[in-house]
C-alpha cells in the first residue's frame, strides 16, 4: 500500500469528482424528463456509471503497485488491439500472423517495461514487430492487398500496443528527487487527458457552434477544443505539487498533452470513418469500446513520457 | 454453475455481440439453424442464448469427425451432449438421423444445426442440405430460428487450432415455419435468405 499523502489526496479529487457528476446528472435527469431528451440523459448515465468502474479499476491497479498497473495497461492494449485488428480486412493467411501480434507481441511489450530495459523497449514494436510482422505473412504466402493488410495491423501495434505501454513506463522513469512517487506522475497524466476530453465534451454540448473538422468528426466544435484544452491546462496547473515539476511547467506540459490527446482523438475517428464505424466496439456502456476511450490517450503517453524523461531525467543517463 | 461458467468463457473468447432481436418461440423445443465457418459457433450459439434454453439445448453434429480421438468426443459428448448423427451408411429406413433428431425434440431438447453440413472457408453461406427441410416436414409445427454468425471464420477458421481474440457477432432473427404448400427448394431458399437478412458487415 501506498500512503503518499498527495497521493490520497488525488484519490479524494477523483471521488469528488465523480461524486459531482453523478449529482449533476441526477439533476439534468430531473430537469430533462421528456421524452425528446431521452437517449441523451440515458448515454449521459451510462457514461457516468462507466467512469465510476474505470476509476474504480484505475485506482485499485496504481494502489496495488507497479506491477498491477503494468498488467492492466497490458490488457487494455490487448483488448484495444483486438477491436482494431476487428475492423482490419484480414485474410485467412493471416491467421499464424495474428496469433504472434496478440499473444508474442503485446506480452513482450509489457514484459520489456516489467524489466526496465528501455533499449529494447522504444524499439521492439517499431523495429522488430514491423519487419517480423510482414515476414511471417510473406511466409503464408497470399500477396492479395499485401501492403494494406499489413501496415494495417502496424497501425494497430503502434496505436493500440506501442503508444499505450507509454502510460505504465512512466512507472519506470528515474526522476531525481522523485524516486518512489512516480505514480503520482502517472496518475497526473492519466487525469489531465480524460478530464481533456471530458471537459471538450462539456464545453462542446454548452457552447459549441463552429465545427473544427466537420468532415472527421461532425461533433467536435472550435469552443469544445479550446475550452477543454485551457481546461485541461488550467488542471495540469492546478495538480503542480503532486509531480515533479513546477506551475508553469506543469501547465505547458498540459497544454502539450491536452493537444495531442485531441490529435488522436480525432485520428482514431478518422479511421472509424475510413472503416464507416461509429464506435470501435461496445464494450463500455456509452463511451463504445476500449479504443474509443483511449484514443486520446495513445498520442499523448509518447509525447509525454519522452518530455518527462529529456526534461526530468536528462541529468541521469541511467535504464529509463 | 459449471455451464454459465463454460459460456460466459466461450463469450470471452469469441468476444460476441449478441444482437437478440429474442423471437417468441415458447417454452417447447425449437431448432437454431445458423451459416457454418467455425468450431466455434454452436458454442457461441449455445452461450448466447438465456440460460434456461442453454439447458435444454444440443448441438448436432456429423459422427464420424466427432468421435475421433479422445479431445472431440469429450467435447461432444460430455461437455456439449451433441447429437452425434452419421454422414455415411444413411437410408430413410436405416439408420436415419431424422429419427435420431425427433426423438430428441421429442423429450424436449432444442437442437442447433448448420444446413451446409460443412464449414465455409471465406464467410459466404453455401448451399444448404435438404436435411432442414425434412425435419420442417416432419414436425409443422416445430419453429426454426435463423441465427447469422459473423466473424467468427477470422476468429478459428477450418484447419486452426488456436483461436485469435477478435470480436464476432451473432444475430438472431424472428423463427420460421414450413408453409403447408412449400416445396423443397422454396424452403430452403427462404431459409437462407433469413440468415443472410441478419448480415451487419459485408463480406
Amino acid at each position: 500500500m501506498n500512503f503518499d499523502p498527495q497521493l490520497q489526496y488525488l484519490f479524494l479529487g477523483t471521488l469528488g469528482l465523480l461524486l459531482l457528476a453523478t449529482l449533476i446528472t441526477l439533476a439534468i435527469k430531473v430537469r430533462l424528463a421528456d421524452p425528446n431528451h431521452q437517449s441523451f440523459v440515458d448515454n449521459l448515465v451510462a457514461r457516468v456509471r462507466a467512469w465510476w468502474i474505470m476509476c474504480v479499476v484505475f485506482a485499485a491497479a496504481v494502489l496495488s503497485g507497479g506491477m498491477a498497473t503494468i498488467i492492466l495497461f497490458g490488457l487494455i492494449s490487448f483488448l484495444a488491439l483486438r477491436e482494431f485488428v476487428t475492423i482490419v480486412p484480414t485474410k485467412p493467411a493471416d491467421h499464424r500472423a495474428l496469433f504472434w501480434l496478440f499473444f508474442v507481441a503485446v506480452p513482450v511489450q509489457y514484459v520489456l517495461i516489467g524489466f526496465n530495459w528501455y533499449g529494447m523497449f522504444v524499439l521492439f514494436i517499431p523495429v522488430y514487430c514491423f519487419l517480423m510482422l510482414p515476414i511471417r505473412m510473406v511466409v503464408a504466402g497470399d500477396c492479395e492487398r499485401f501492403l494494406e493488410r499489413s501496415a494495417k495491423l502496424q497501425w494497430g501495434l503502434m496505436a493500440c500496443v506501442y503508444c499505450i505501454s507509454h502510460v505504465p513506463a512512466l512507472l519506470k522513469l528515474n526522476i531525481p528527487n522523485y524516486a518512489g512517487q512516480n505514480a503520482k506522475l502517472l496518475f497526473f497524466f492519466v487525469v489531465v487527458v480524460e478530464l481533456c476530453d471530458v471537459s471538450q465534451y462539456i464545453w462542446g454540448k454548452a457552447l459549441g457552434r463552429h465545427k473544427v473538422l466537420p468532415t472527421v468528426s461532425p461533433n467536435k466544435t472550435w469552443e469544445g477544443f479550446l475550452g477543454g484544452w485551457l481546461t485541461a491546462a488550467l488542471i495540469g496547473l492546478g495538480l503542480w505539487w503532486a509531480t515533479p515539476f513546477d506551475p508553469w511547467q506543469a501547465f505547458f506540459i498540459a497544454l502539450g498533452v491536452g493537444f495531442f490527446g485531441f490529435c488522436g482523438d480525432v485520428t482514431m475517428s478518422a479511421i472509424k470513418r475510413d472503416s464507416n464505424m461509429k464506435d470501435f466496439g461496445q464494450t463500455i456502456p456509452g463511451h463504445g469500446g476500449i479504443l474509443d476511450r483511449i484514443d486520446s490517450l495513445c498520442f499523448a503517453a509518447p509525447f509525454f513520457f519522452h518530455m518527462c524523461r529529456y526534461f526530468l531525467c536528462g541529468a541521469t543517463p541511467a535504464p529509463f | 454453475m459449471k455451464h454459465d461458467l463454460l459460456a460466459a468463457l466461450v463469450r470471452a473468447i469469441s468476444g460476441v455481440h449478441a444482437r437478440l432481436r429474442l423471437p417468441q418461440v415458447g417454452d417447447g423445443p425449437c431448432v437454431y439453424f445458423a451459416n457454418h465457418t467455425s468450431h466455434l459457433d454452436f458454442a457461441v450459439i449455445w452461450a448466447s442464448i438465456p440460460a434456461d434454453r442453454r439447458a435444454r439445448c444440443l448441438p448436432v453434429a456429423a459422427k464420424e469427425y466427432w468421435e475421433a480421438g479422445m479431445c472431440r468426443r469429450f467435447i461432444a459428448k460430455r461437455v456439449f451432449r451433441a447429437v452425434l448423427i452419421d454422414r455415411q451408411n444413411v437410408s430413410a429406413h436405416d439408420n436415419n438421423p431424422l429419427v435420431q433428431m425427433d426423438h430428441v425434440l421429442a423429450e424436449g431438447h432444442s437442437l442447433i444445426i448448420f444446413p451446409e453440413g460443412t464449414r465455409s472457408l471465406d464467410g459466404t453461406i453455401g448451399r444448404f442440405k435438404s436435411g432442414l427441410y425434412h425435419m420442417a416436414k416432419r414436425n409443422p409445427a416445430l419453429p426454426f430460428v435463423p441465427v447469422c454468425l459473423e466473424n467468427l471464420n477470422r476468429i478459428l477458421p477450418k484447419g486452426e487450432l488456436l483461436p485469435v481474440p477478435l470480436l464476432s457477432t451473432i444475430t438472431i432473427g424472428s423463427p420460421l415455419q414450413l408453409e403447408p404448400d412449400e416445396n423443397k427448394t422454396d424452403f430452403l431458399t427462404r431459409a437462407k435468405s433469413a440468415i443472410e437478412e441478419l448480415r451487419q458487415h459485408e463480406l
